[in-house]
């Protein structure tokens, strides 16, 4: 018996229907269909009413969560795919977020973001857009990696007062695979270090943890011991376990999925530059996707992302340095 | 679908006297609030715009003034009006324009962008038209739960109806079937814009018709034709007949805001039936049922402005946000709070 990454999201929504009359589902084809990644299989028949396929509107159905959240409901809402929640951008980075500072009125809503790359999945289904929202002050963005992470913290998300950006990864779908869900849930906010190691650092999130795992053990029979660190959420950044890390191994490589100007990795290197400068050995490093829309042909995805062998390789430039 | 008000209503007969008088009374009180808020402007006491709502007192008020406790009014610039209607003061109207910490926003934010969402009175962001789904949002949270017999009201203007989030909203509420009451005030310029630059229907009311909902059309300078069709409206949609468009002619009898002289209003219109004040009208139309004389209105016209000069005395002795005592924070959940921007903070 195993659970995958999509199953436990929808074992989490399930939960929190069942636990809290507060929560509802609202998304396009989320209902009796069960969603296009069937993240809400089955719901709408196991909670009548309260899972709803929505008009193809992300403005209205980030604007309905709103008004809900105001009248003390639990929206969770989902975008089709995270590309398509630019269209419903201004309801959550304008509306959503700020309501909590003006108002003092609390905005918990869970925005489900199908996030990141997969095959031949091109320009507009594939974008990781967890560094636009991270820039808007009133959000709170999960880019969970592993399977219990992507429950956990599903229901830390439905809990909370706050607007939260739920970056699921669409390749850690279906492939990714844990014994069972969790018991105990390691809360938000706090980053893991994945993998112990002396010699550098790899601060990662999401689909890229992954790859980063596995340069790391590309690595061992090279002579180098990595330590690879999940942030689990982007916002907030849990900075203090990066300079920990940082302050045993020296050196730092910080990889994601996203475009690189501006964005998390430039994030993590500006914090690590300005509190912890004395901690580096050499000068810090990142790998991110190029800075092109995210190429439809196979041969070309492959080349655009951080994949384990341009992460073991940036790694080499950084251990010789 | 869509009626016009005169097909729906013909008699004035056994129109609430006590209902005309009150919405008169708050029309002139918003009037006697914003001119006192032009005069702060023009003295350089008001940091940011004013954005008055002049020439639409009878249309706003309407909008509010049929809701009760547990309703849902999320009113837009040119609300002064509707926003006393459902409650609001203008003590607290006062203080977010000088930017008293006691009013609602603290200082956090001003003028127009203001509101008490716990009490359904919902504070708009500047981006119009994203108010209507957040309405709509409230109103299914209380479908939800089993409430029934409330109604949720929203403004927009003619520009307003252009925007994406307008046309989603609508299309929601009205998938939804939820009792929501879009009110449209077509003053005829959206800031400098034209109506005939502004969407190429012949009426805004054939809207309502593509939604699938009810439309209902006013004269939105008569007070009395403004509260015979928003009564309509609000009470179709408490019937749970669902989304209710109410479109109002009339002309903004000032700038877009304070700064803005309206150069750009067509002389024509402003000596038209549509350039009518509403507050002129109403007055007539009072002292013409015998319910008021002129000397009552000069009398309740004094009255409102005292009301404005107390509220405005109490507002300017209260201290501004504190800089140093403001915690900066977005959000509520204390350990999803992200630090270290500043290495001084820590």
């Amino acid at each position: 018996m195993s659970v995958t990454y999509l199953e436990a999201i929808r074992a989490a929504q399930e939960k929190a229907l069942a636990d809290d009359p507060r929560v509802f589902i609202y998304g396009q084809d989320v209902g009796a269909f069960g969603g296009a990644f069937k993240a809400t299989k089955n719901l709408a028949a196991e909670f009548p009413g309260r899972v709803m396929d929505a008009p193809l509107s992300e403005d209205a159905i980030v604007g309905l969560a709103v008004g809900a959240a105001i009248e003390g409901a639990r929206p969770i809402v989902e975008m089709q795919f995270a590309d398509f929640s630019t269209v419903g951008f201004n309801q959550i980075v304008n509306q959503a977020a700020t309501l909590y500072y003006r108002t003092d009125v609390p905005c918990p809503i869970v925005v489900r973001l199908p996030s990141g790359g997969t095959l031949g999945a091109g320009p507009f289904h594939s974008q990781s857009m967890e560094a636009i929202y991270s820039h808007y002050p009133g959000l709170v963005v999960m880019t969970p990696a592993t399977v219990e992470d992507a429950y956990s913290m599903m229901l830390e998300a439905v809990s909370i007062d706050d607007p939260v950006i739920f970056c699921e990864h669409k390749l850690l779908y279906y492939h990714l695979k844990a014994d069972k869900l969790p018991d105990v849930a390691q809360p938000a906010g706090k980053a893991r270090i994945a993998r112990a190691g002396r010699d550098a650092t790899v601060v990662t999130y999401s689909a890229m943890l992954h790859e980063s795992l596995q340069a790391a053990e590309d690595l061992v029979e090279e002579g180098w011991q990595i330590e690879v660190i999940d942030l689990r959420t982007v916002k907030p950044l849990d900075t203090d376990t990066v300079l920990a890390s940082v302050a045993r191994t020296g050196r730092m490589l910080v990889v994601g999925e996203a475009w690189p100007w501006g964005g998390v990795t430039a994030e993590v290197i500006s914090r690590v530059a300005t509190e912890g400068f004395g901690l580096l050995d050499a000068a810090p490093m990142r790998l991110n996707a190029k800075d092109t829309p995210v190429p439809y042909h196979p041969d070309l995805w492959a080349a655009h992302r951080p994949t384990a062998t341009t992460v073991a390789a940036r790694l080499r430039q950084l251990l010789t340095q | 679908m869509v009626t016009t008000v005169k097909e729906k209503i013909r008699s004035r007969e056994g129109a609430d006297t006590d209902l005309s008088m009150r919405a008169f009374r708050i029309m002139l009180l918003a009037r006697a609030t914003e001119d006192k808020l032009a005069a702060l402007y023009r003295a350089g006491m008001i940091k940011g715009g004013v954005f008055l709502g002049k020439g639409q007192e009878a249309l706003s008020t309407a909008s509010s003034i049929f809701l009760k406790k547990g309703d849902i009014f999320g009113p837009l610039i040119r609300d002064q009006a509707g926003r006393l209607a459902f409650g609001d003061t203008v003590l607290d109207t006062l203080r977010t324009y000088l930017g008293s910490a006691k009013g609602p926003m603290r200082g956090r934010d001003g003028n127009i962008h203001r509101g008490r969402p716990r009490e359904g009175y919902y504070a708009m962001i500047s981006h119009l038209g994203a108010l209507v789904p957040v309405v709509a949002g409230g109103l299914y949270a209380r479908r939800l739960r089993g409430e029934t017999g409330v109604v949720g009201v929203t403004s927009i203007g003619d520009g307003g109806t252009s925007t994406g989030a307008f046309h989603e909203g609508v299309n929601l509420a009205a998938v939804e079937r939820l009792p929501l009451v879009v009110v449209v005030a077509n003053n005829q310029y959206a800031y400098s814009t034209p109506n005939n630059r502004q969407f190429a229907c012949t009426d805004l009311l054939d809207k309502a018709a593509g939604y699938g909902i009810a439309g209902f059309k006013c004269d939105g300078t008569d007070p009395a034709a403004c509260l015979e069709t928003l009564h309509l409206a609000v009470q179709a949609a408490r019937e749970g007949n669902g989304p209710q468009l109410v479109v109002a002619t009339l002309l903004r009898l000032v700038g877009h805001g304070e700064h803005d002289d309206a150069g750009y209003v067509d002389a024509g219109l402003r000596k038209a039936n549509v350039g009518r004040d509403c507050l002129e009208v109403g007055a007539q139309q009072l002292v013409e049922a015998g319910l008021a004389t002129e000397a009552d209105i000069a009398a309740w016209t004094k009255e409102a402005q005292a009301e404005v000069e107390k509220a405005l005395n109490t507002a300017q002795r209260e201290k501004g946000p504190d800089p140093e005592g403001e915690n900066w924070r977005s959000i509520s959940t204390e350990h999803l709070v992200d630090g270290h921007h500043d290495a001084e903070d820590e």
